[in-house]
């Protein structure tokens, strides 16, 4: 159960009298603090100014949002949600009082069109996604609050899923009320297409699982027909023998016509478009096996393998809908982000001039308008933030789950949520340019084009499939000139015992289960091959600047001449107030001066010049200060940046770009691995030496132009080694395109023109150690399946061809080898095993 | 062993109606959430069936 830590279990019971003694959350508030809001167990500020009177007594409220919520519950008669929930809901916060406004886009016909149904006359149906579900109590709250609005028909939601199908009379209450319904009890619910991929999904899944519990029924029932048959030593009497054939030729009909459906479709398909898939070999075992037991029934002469067919069919479902589950969970991550821009925005029209808000459809913005995202709200499009500052729940994109902290001035992608503040945006990128769709394109580029691994597998398994039919014919031959008796079982067992299913199966399904795995934790994989390669690769080569660093430099060292420290770096932050250049803004962040500096002129490559108290001033590089006086002198001291007057220099500064926190155990994780490292700096040598040092690279150069970067990558695979190169992505782009593959740390605008084949979001470099770990288990799975493909294949056939495999074996033998793939691939999905995975590696 | 002539027809009877129960509670949904129920049985208040 999701949980702030709380083990609370509902308790049935009187109320507590006084806020924190008994009761289910009371239990929980006096774990946690007395001192947390009733409704939602957020701290309460230090003066309680909201209450509300729950079960018989005054309860805190941290903010009017809760006080708003508590309230509708309460006089909707529901407070025994307070008794059953056993997690605190999501705070309402105070984004209550507009949201409402903006539900009556919901009415419109033109959006309703998209999710809404019409069951009945003047009935309407829509699917809702309910956002803030924390614990079945939420589920009974909202049906029951929702059941008691005038003109709702009917609630349904889905605790596991979080959707909700709500149906309602349209002649008295429209959806908007309904939302707003919702929204007055603390919950958000948005329209849902009910048209996606998600619910063709769940039509696949529930179809396949009918068809697999048909399947297990009759295997099991035949099973007990067939028994007396193996059991019999003497012979069964006749009639009771030929009673129970027919009995299990009742239970298998649905098991063939039913539950082996898909199989059939499949090897028709196949053969209609002349190819010989892994379905063919299936579908002819169990026509070929069906028809002679039906013949051997109706005729009263031969064997029956009606037990073998059934079960067949029953584990080879097993492996399918294990395999499907495991493929929509995969397509999941990427379904969520392809629906996280909202539908609608709040424009300001008179920004700034005035305030007014008008809702518009989010697909109609264009860039230079100004959007108001309040608390609570996805926001709508790229941008930047225009006015206030809040915290970004960017946690679909990079799977960081913390929000990050935005100012004024700051990107904001859409998609992501506002987690604090009310936001000005001004909109950059709309629609298909903003960076979730960019991300979704490159998800969808990714699942588009096969693998290499998985093309040879799907080849090989092709030709493998025609190898099969090609031996059961020769089989077949062979036993009719000599012992035709026996040539209808032997064929069906060479038929049933061949697994193509490891081969082709396993390897996609690996591949899938891996990627979807990694896009949670922020890494995406844009081209197929990247997993597979990135596992094999010999040599890391890793760029400084920006990867292994912040890429945010600060004033590391002041070396004061004829100024104080404070006085040269108050003064070099005025001087460096309007550049956006990373040392200007280091310089900045060192002093928080209010001096302002005059006539300020940029000198590129050189630094700035500007008046500051009257007084000439420059800073920059060493000659460009010293330009402005003539017995300016350094003293020596070996300083990168330096600050002048028109009589001598004041100061001199070192910057230094803070290496990433999780550098030195992600250089530590690929050494124990055994791979090579080598370090690639555009920078002195100095600090590249230091760097390397300090990390443990032996390997590294410094002063390096991205030609020379170039240079050295193709070296390297000039000697055989598999590249593996981690940069910016925007100053590598020619290296990244070298290397066998390329990982870039980015965010943002770059995305879309990346030459990267994986991108990591999150920024965190320990992801990337993951990412490393689990490419090489991904592949060390896919080698343990096609291993154990070939053994078992290469064991079973002539086996199956000598006759010593009856067709019940065959099938009890093919399906375990076929969940075991299955089942090996699946393991790739649990994200416990990878975390301990990664514990043991660091 | 007479008794078999009657119990293997009824067998096959009883299969066959057990396999359209489960597949009609497939179809009708019943196995699309397998956590809510659970609770929902908990709460003694049915008023959202009404």
């Amino acid at each position: 159960m999701k949980s702030r830590g709380l083990a609370a279990v509902v308790q049935r019971g009187k109320w507590p009298r006084t806020q924190p003694m008994t009761g289910t959350i009371d239990n929980a508030a006096a774990a946690r603090d007395i001192s947390d809001c009733y409704h939602c167990g957020l701290p309460l500020p230090a003066a309680v100014e909201h209450e509300v009177v729950i079960g018989g007594a005054a309860r805190a409220m941290c903010c009017a949002g809760c006080e708003a919520v508590a309230s509708a519950i309460v006089a909707a008669g529901l407070d025994d949600y307070y008794l059953r929930r056993d997690n605190y809901p999501q705070s309402p916060r105070e984004a209550l009082p507009q949201v409402i406004s903006q539900l009556t886009v919901f009415d419109q016909p033109d959006i309703q069109d998209r999710f809404v149904t019409e069951p009945a006359a003047h009935e309407r149906e829509a699917s809702l996604i309910l956002e803030g579900i924390t614990c079945p109590a939420c589920v009974w709250l909202n049906e029951t609050h929702l059941i008691h609005q005038n003109g709702v028909v009917a609630v349904n939601i889905n605790y596991t899923t979080n959707r909700a199908v709500v149906r309602w009379d349209t002649q008295q209450t429209s959806l908007s009320q309904i939302l707003a319904a919702i929204n007055a009890i603390g919950y958000r619910a948005f329209p849902y297409d009910a048209q996606s991929l998600e619910a063709s999904h769940k039509r696949e899944a529930r179809s396949l699982l009918a068809r697999f519990a048909i399947a297990g029924l009759g295997t099991m029932q035949v099973m007990m027909y067939a028994l007396p048959r193996y059991l019999a030593d003497n012979g069964i009497d006749q009639g009771l023998y030929s009673l129970m054939n027919w009995a299990a030729l009742i239970l298998t009909t649905p098991v063939v016509f039913y539950s082996s459906l898909p199989f059939m479709s499949g090897a028709w398909r196949d053969i209609h478009n002349r190819r010989v898939g892994m379905d063919v070999p299936v579908a002819a075992a169990i026509i070929i096996a069906f028809t002679a037991s039906v013949l051997a029934t109706v005729t009263g002469e031969g064997e029956v393998y009606f037990d073998s067919v059934a079960m067949f069919v029953f584990f080879l479902l097993g492996a399918r809908y294990l395999e499907l589950k495991a493929r929509h969970k995969a397509a999941s991550h990427l379904e969520s982000l392809s629906h996280a821009m909202p539908a609608t925005a709040n424009k300001l029209t008179g920004f700034p001039q005035s305030a007014n808000s008008e809702l518009v459809p989010a697909g109609s913005l264009t860039e230079g308008e100004y959007v108001l995202v309040r608390p609570g709200e996805t926001i709508p499009a790229d941008g930047v933030i225009e006015q206030g500052d809040s915290e970004i729940d960017e946690s679909l994109m990079t799977g960081e789950s913390m929000p990050v902290k935005k100012l004024q001035g700051q990107l904001v992608a859409g998609g992501s949520i506002n987690r604090g503040n009310p936001l000005v945006v001004r909109v950059q990128r709309v629609g298909a340019e903003t960076i979730l769709s960019a991300i979704v394109k490159l998800m969808e580029r990714a699942s588009a084009s096969r693998p290499r691994l998985q093309q040879i597998t799907d080849r090989v398994a092709a030709r493998f499939v025609a190898v099969i039919l090609l031996l059961a014919v020769a089989t077949a031959i062979w036993w009719l000139n000599n012992d035709a008796a026996r040539t209808l079982p032997i064929v069906v067992s060479v038929l049933i015992v061949t697994c193509p299913c490891a081969l082709a199966l396993a390897t996609p399904m690996a591949m899938a289960v891996a990627t979807s795995s990694a896009a949670k934790r922020g890494l995406l994989v844009t081209r197929s091959h990247a997993l597979e390669t990135l596992a094999r690769a010999t040599h890391f080569v890793v760029d400084k600047t920006g990867t292994l660093t912040r890429g945010k430099p600060s004033v590391h060292a002041v070396y004061p001449l004829n100024a104080g420290r404070e006085e040269a770096l108050a003064l070099a932050a005025a001087l460096e107030q309007g550049s956006e250049h990373p040392v200007a803004t280091a310089l900045r962040n060192a002093s928080d001066t209010s001096l302002c500096a005059e006539k300020v002129r940029n000198v590129p490559g050189c630094g700035v010049e500007g008046v500051v108290s009257g007084k000439r001033m420059r800073i920059g590089t060493e000659r460009f200060a010293a330009g402005l006086s003539a017995d300016a002198n350094s003293g020596g001291i070996d300083a990168q940046i330096w600050l002048a007057d028109e009589h001598a220099m004041l100061a001199g500064f070192d910057l230094q770009d803070e290496l990433r926190p999780d550098a030195a155990g992600f250089i530590a994780s690929l050494r124990a691995q055994g791979a090579k490292i080598s370090l690639l700096s555009g920078d002195r040598p100095a600090i590249v030496r230091d760097t390397a040092m300090q990390l443990g690279i032996e390997t590294w150069r410094a002063t390096m132009s991205p030609e020379d970067k170039l240079e050295y990558v193709k070296a390297l695979q000039a000697q055989g080694a598999v590249v593996a190169m981690i940069g910016d992505g925007v100053n590598d782009a020619p290296v990244l395109a070298q290397a066998q593959v390329a990982i870039a740390l980015m965010s943002g605008a770059a995305l879309a023109q990346g030459a990267a084949d994986m991108v990591l979001l999150s920024g965190r470099l320990s992801d990337l150690t993951r990412l490393v770990q689990y490419s090489r288990r991904t592949l060390r799975i896919v080698r343990q399946n096609l291993g154990w493909a070939i053994a078992y294949n290469a064991l079973a056939i002539p086996l199956a061809m000598t006759g010593y495999v009856t067709p019940w074996m065959a099938a009890i033998g093919m399906s375990a080898s076929s969940l075991l793939v299955v089942g090996n691939a699946m393991r790739l999905a649990g994200e416990r095993r990878a975390h301990r995975l990664v514990l043991v590696g660091d | 062993m007479d008794i078999l002539f009657l119990l293997i027809p009824l067998s096959v009877a009883l299969v066959l109606v057990v396999g359209l129960a489960f597949w009609w509670s497939v179809r009708s949904g019943q196995f699309d959430d397998l956590e809510g129920p659970a609770h929902r049985i908990l709460e003694d208040d049915d008023a959202a069936d009404k």
